[in-house]
C-alpha cells in the first residue's frame, strides 16, 4: 500500500463519522485524494464503518466516476449524448485522441490523463462539451480540444481551463465555470425575484396540515416526469408512522438531453432550499438531503455556501425564523455517475450509501423511504414551485397553466434548432409553438420527456405539453428530418444498456437483445418479421422489467416504429426464404482470405 | 392474524394479509415459477419469472403482497411466454452446459426450461468470456452459469451470518463477487446455506458431483413445482 493510504482513508472516514451510510462521500473523497478506491482502501473504509470490502467493492463498481484501477490525474469525460454527437463529438474525439495519443478509455501511459466519454452531463445546450474533472468545458471543436490538451499538459490544472466565466451565478466566486444559462424565457414562478424567507414566513403562519392544503389546491404535480401529486405526496408521509421523517431533493436530473434543474440550481438556489424546509416544516421533518448529481460537482461549494447563509439568516437550523421547536436542516448528497439515481428508490439507496439499485416496491418512499422512514422525494423544479405557492397563493398558481396540469414548466431544449436553452412556459403549450421560439426548421422528429418519455413526428406538433398529453420532464431534443430514428433509437439503447443497474433480467438482457435487432434493421439486414418482434421485445421489456428504466427504456424503438412508415420500405425487405439476412458471406470470409493471402470466388 | 380471500386463475384462495402472492399461492397448491426466490430469504424481485398479472398490472407474485379482492392470472399465453423469454435470456446471458453440467437434474433453471418445454433457446447466444474460482479447498464458483439471482448472497448474510458474496458491476457487466481476492480467502465453508441454496451449477461443492446418479436426481422423476401442486394438505 502506498505510504499514508491507509492513515488518509481512515482519516476520511473520521470526517464522516465512520459511519456506514455515508459510504458514497467516503467513496467519492478517497477517489478524489487518491484517484481510485483501490482494494487496500476498501478494505480500511470496510474496518473503519463495521462493513465487508466486497460491500464497498459493490458500491464502488456501481458508479462510473468511481474506480477500482488507478485512473490519470486528469480525467476527461467528454460527453457522447445524441446532441453533441449531433454537433461534432466525433470529430473532437478523434483529435483528442490523437493528440494524447490514447484511445477512448484509457489513461497516457505516464499516467498523467485519461480521456473517456460519458452520457448526458447536462450541457446539451453548449455541445458538445465534457467533465475535466469536474471542471465543465463546453462548446468544443477539435481545435479547442487539441490546445486544452496542450494545456492540460503544462500544468494539468483543469480549473486554469476556465478563461472565461459563464453568465449569472455561473461566475460566482464559488462557481467560476463557463457554463452559460441560456434562458430564453423567464415566466413567472421561477425566474421572478425571489426574496428568501418570504414564503417560509407565510408557512409557519399556517399549521402543518394547512401548508398540505395549500400544495393540494395549487394542484401541483411533480416536475420529474411522472407528474404524481405532490400535496398527495406530503400527506401519506405526514400520514405514515415513523419517529423521522425526511425530505430528500432529486437533483439527479440525468435524463439526456435535460439540463433545466442545474439552472434553477444556479439561478434559484434559493427558492429550492426554502421548498425544502416549506416540506420539511409541513411533514414534520428535521433532515433535507440534496441529492447532487456527480457532474454538477462544480456547484458543490456554491450551494453549500447558500445553505449556510440560510443558516447564518436563522432560515435553516434550529428554531427556525425564531418559532420554537422548528428545526430543519439540509446536507448535499454527491453523487458519482449513475442516471437510475434519478429513480427515488434508488436514489434512497445511494443516499443510504449502497448501489444505486431501485429497491422493491411497495413500500413506497413515503411509507418507508430513507433508513426506512416516511420519506418525500421531490424533484428541483417541484421544490421552487412550493416556495412560489407559499408566497403568491395556491389560487395563483393554479390559474396558470392547463385544466389538470397547473402552473408553469421550466423546458430544455437542444438538438436541430437555433436557440438551444431553458423555456418557462405554461403548461398547454404545444410543440409546434416551442419549435418556433427556439428557431427550428425542417423538423423530423421531437423527443419530448427525452428517451424514457415518447418521441412523436410532424404530425403531433399541435398536442399539449402537459401531464394528460404529452408529458415530459424537461427534455425537448429537436431533430431535424435528415437525422436516422432509428439511429437515434439506438443511441438510447446503448444508452440504457449502459446506465441499467442490471438486477432484473428483462432489462440486463433484453435491452441488448432489442439492440441486436435494431442494428441489424439499420444494417439493412433486417426483414419485416424484425420488426414484429422489436415490437414484442419491447412490449415484453416494458411489462416485466422491475424500475422504471426497463419499462421506459424501449420507448424510443417503439417511438421510432410508430413514425417508421416513411422509411421502413428502405430497411426491411422481404428474403428469400431459407436465406439468413443478417450472414454477411464477404465478412465471414474475411480470415481466410487473409491466411491464404488471395481473394475468395463465389456467387 | 387477519385473512383476505382473492382469485388465482379464477381459483379462490384464502391468505394472511401481508403475505406475498408467491407464498399464497404455494399455500393454496399452486406453482408459480420462480428462480430467485427462496424459501424465506429475503425477496429478490431480480429474476422476474415469478411475474403474474394482478388485477391488470404485471408484478412479481415473490414481492407484491396479497390484497382482498385481487384477481391474479399466472397461466396465460401472455405470461407465459414472458416466462419463457426470461429462462431463455437467462441461457443465452451466460454459458450454459447442461449435457456436461453436475448439477443436470438439480438444476432449477433446467427444470424450468423443462417445464416450459423449451428446447433451444429462441435468442443469439451472448458468450460471454467468465472466470471459475477453483481456489477453495471445498466449494467452486462457475460464473459462467451464474443467473445473477442473489440467493447466495442472501443466504450468506441472513442465515449464515456472514457476508461472502454481493454483487459488483452494474448492467450487463454485473457480476458475483467474494469478500476477498479469491473464495479461499473467504470464511466460507462447504457446509454454508449460500452454498446450498444456488438454483444452477453456479456454486457447487467439490467432490459430490455424481453422488446421485443420473435417472435419480430430482427432476429426472417429476417437474419442478410438482411437490408443490401435489402437496396433501392444501
Amino acid at each position: 500500500m502506498k505510504r499514508g493510504t491507509a492513515s488518509v482513508t481512515a482519516e476520511i472516514c473520521r470526517k464522516f463519522g465512520n459511519d456506514r451510510s455515508r459510504l458514497m462521500d467516503i467513496a467519492i473523497a478517497v477517489q478524489e485524494r487518491f484517484g481510485c478506491v483501490s482494494h487496500e482502501a476498501m478494505e480500511e473504509i470496510a474496518r473503519a464503518v463495521g462493513s465487508h470490502r466486497v460491500e464497498v467493492e459493490s458500491l464502488v463498481s456501481f458508479y462510473s466516476f468511481l474506480s477500482v484501477k488507478p485512473q490519470g490525474k486528469v480525467v476527461i469525460r467528454l460527453c457522447r449524448d445524441i446532441v453533441d454527437w449531433m454537433k461534432g463529438y466525433e470529430a473532437v474525439a478523434e483529435a483528442m485522441s490523437r493528440e494524447l495519443g490514447v484511445t477512448m478509455g484509457e489513461t497516457t501511459p505516464d499516467g498523467a490523463i485519461t480521456l473517456t466519454h460519458t452520457p448526458c452531463i447536462g450541457m446539451s445546450d453548449q455541445a458538445p462539451a465534457a467533465l475535466i474533472n469536474g471542471v465543465v468545458v463546453t462548446h468544443l471543436t477539435p481545435e479547442r480540444g487539441r490546445q486544452l490538451i496542450r494545456d492540460l499538459r503544462k500544468h494539468l490544472d483543469p480549473q486554469q481551463l476556465v478563461t472565461m466565466v459563464g453568465d449569472g451565478n455561473n461566475e460566482h466566486p464559488l462557481v467560476r465555470s463557463m457554463v452559460r444559462n441560456n434562458i430564453r424565457m423567464r415566466g413567472p414562478v421561477h425566474f421572478a425575484p425571489f426574496d428568501p424567507g418570504s414564503g417560509l414566513r407565510k408557512a409557519l403562519a399556517l399549521a402543518p396540515a394547512e401548508v398540505i392544503r395549500a400544495i393540494k389546491d395549487s394542484r401541483l404535480r411533480g416536475r420529474g416526469g411522472a407528474g404524481f401529486p405532490a400535496g398527495l405526496k406530503w400527506e401519506m408521509a405526514a400520514g405514515s408512522p415513523g419517529e423521522r421523517r425526511y425530505v430528500l431533493c432529486n437533483a439527479d436530473e440525468g435524463e439526456p438531453g435535460t439540463f433545466k434543474d442545474r439552472v434553477l440550481l444556479t439561478e434559484c438556489a434559493d427558492q429550492l432550499l426554502e421548498g425544502m424546509a416549506i416540506a420539511g416544516y409541513a411533514v414534520g421533518s428535521d433532515t433535507g438531503i440534496v441529492y447532487l448529481r456527480g457532474e454538477y460537482r462544480y456547484l458543490l461549494a456554491f450551494l453549500e455556501s447558500r445553505i449556510e447563509e440560510r443558516r447564518r439568516k436563522g432560515l435553516l437550523g434550529r428554531d427556525i425564523l425564531g418559532r420554537k421547536g422548528f428545526h430543519f436542516d439540509i446536507r448535499v448528497q454527491l453523487g458519482a455517475g449513475a442516471y437510475i439515481c434519478g429513480e427515488e428508490t434508488a436514489l434512497i439507496s445511494s443516499c443510504e450509501g449502497f448501489r444505486g439499485d431501485p429497491k422493491n416496491r411497495p413500500p413506497f418512499p413515503p411509507q418507508q423511504g430513507y433508513l426506512g422512514s416516511p420519506t418525500i422525494v421531490n424533484n428541483v423544479e417541484t421544490l421552487c414551485c412550493v416556495s412560489r405557492i407559499l408566497v403568491e397563493g395556491s389560487d395563483w398558481f393554479a390559474s396558470m397553466g392547463s385544466s389538470r396540469t397547473t402552473g408553469t414548466k421550466v423546458l430544455s431544449i437542444s438538438g436541430d434548432c437555433r436557440k438551444p436553452g431553458v423555456y418557462e412556459v405554461p403548461f398547454g403549450i404545444t410543440p409546434a409553438e416551442l419549435l418556433e421560439m427556439s428557431e427550428a426548421e425542417n423538423t423530423g422528429t421531437l423527443l419530448i420527456g427525452g428517451p424514457c418519455r415518447q418521441m412523436i413526428g410532424p404530425d403531433r406538433l399541435e398536442g399539449r405539453i402537459c401531464y394528460d398529453d404529452l408529458a415530459t420532464g424537461g427534455a425537448i431534443v429537436v431533430f431535424n428530418r435528415a437525422r436516422n430514428r432509428l439511429e437515434i433509437a439506438e443511441h438510447y439503447l446503448d444508452f440504457f444498456i449502459e446506465e441499467s443497474c442490471g438486477h432484473c433480467t428483462p432489462c440486463r438482457v433484453g435491452l441488448i437483445l432489442l439492440k441486436d435487432l435494431v442494428h441489424k434493421v439499420i444494417e439493412g439486414a433486417g426483414a419485416p418479421a424484425d420488426l414484429a418482434e422489436m415490437r414484442s421485445l419491447s412490449n415484453f421489456i416494458i411489462r416485466t422489467s422491475r424500475c422504471g428504466l426497463g419499462q421506459a427504456a424501449p420507448n424510443p424503438v417503439l417511438g421510432a416504429l410508430e413514425i417508421f412508415g416513411d422509411l421502413s420500405a428502405g430497411f426491411v425487405a422481404e428474403r428469400r426464404p431459407g436465406l439468413l439476412p443478417e450472414f454477411d458471406l464477404s465478412k465471414a470470409v474475411i480470415d481466410a482470405e487473409l491466411r491464404v493471402g488471395r481473394q475468395s470466388k463465389y456467387v | 392474524m387477519s385473512r383476505v380471500t382473492f382469485t388465482i386463475d379464477g381459483k379462490t384462495v384464502k391468505a394472511i394479509r401481508g403475505q406475498t402472492i408467491l407464498k399464497a399461492a404455494e399455500a393454496a397448491g399452486i406453482f408459480i415459477p420462480r428462480l430467485c426466490a427462496y424459501r424465506d430469504l429475503t425477496p429478490h424481485g431480480s429474476c422476474r419469472v415469478c411475474s403474474v398479472r394482478v388485477n391488470g398490472r404485471i408484478q412479481a407474485a415473490c414481492v407484491q403482497t396479497v390484497a382482498e379482492g385481487a384477481v391474479v392470472e399466472s397461466e396465460t399465453p401472455e405470461l407465459q411466454e414472458f416466462r419463457r423469454n426470461l429462462v431463455d435470456m437467462l441461457f443465452v446471458e451466460g454459458n450454459h452446459f447442461c449435457m456436461f453440467c453436475e448439477k443436470s437434474g438439480f438444476c432449477e433453471l433446467q427444470a424450468l426450461a423443462y417445464r416450459f418445454g423449451i428446447a433451444a433457446p429462441r435468442y443469439r447466444y451472448l458468450n460471454p468470456k467468465r472466470d471459475i474460482d477453483l481456489s477453495h479447498p471445498d466449494v467452486y464458483i462457475d460464473h459462467n452459469r451464474c443467473i445473477l439471482c442473489g440467493r447466495c448472497v442472501r443466504a450468506s448474510q441472513d442465515m449464515d451470518r456472514k457476508n461472502v458474496f454481493q454483487f459488483v458491476g452494474r448492467g450487463s457487466r454485473k457480476r458475483l463477487q467474494v469478500n476477498g481476492d479469491s473464495l479461499s480467502e473467504t470464511d466460507l465453508k462447504a457446509t454454508d446455506e449460500a452454498v446450498s441454496v444456488c438454483p444452477v451449477g453456479a456454486l457447487m461443492r467439490k467432490r459430490v458431483g455424481y453422488e446421485v446418479p443420473v435417472g435419480q436426481r430430482r427432476y429426472d422423476g417429476q417437474p419442478i413445482g410438482e411437490d408443490i401442486e401435489t402437496r396433501e394438505d392444501k
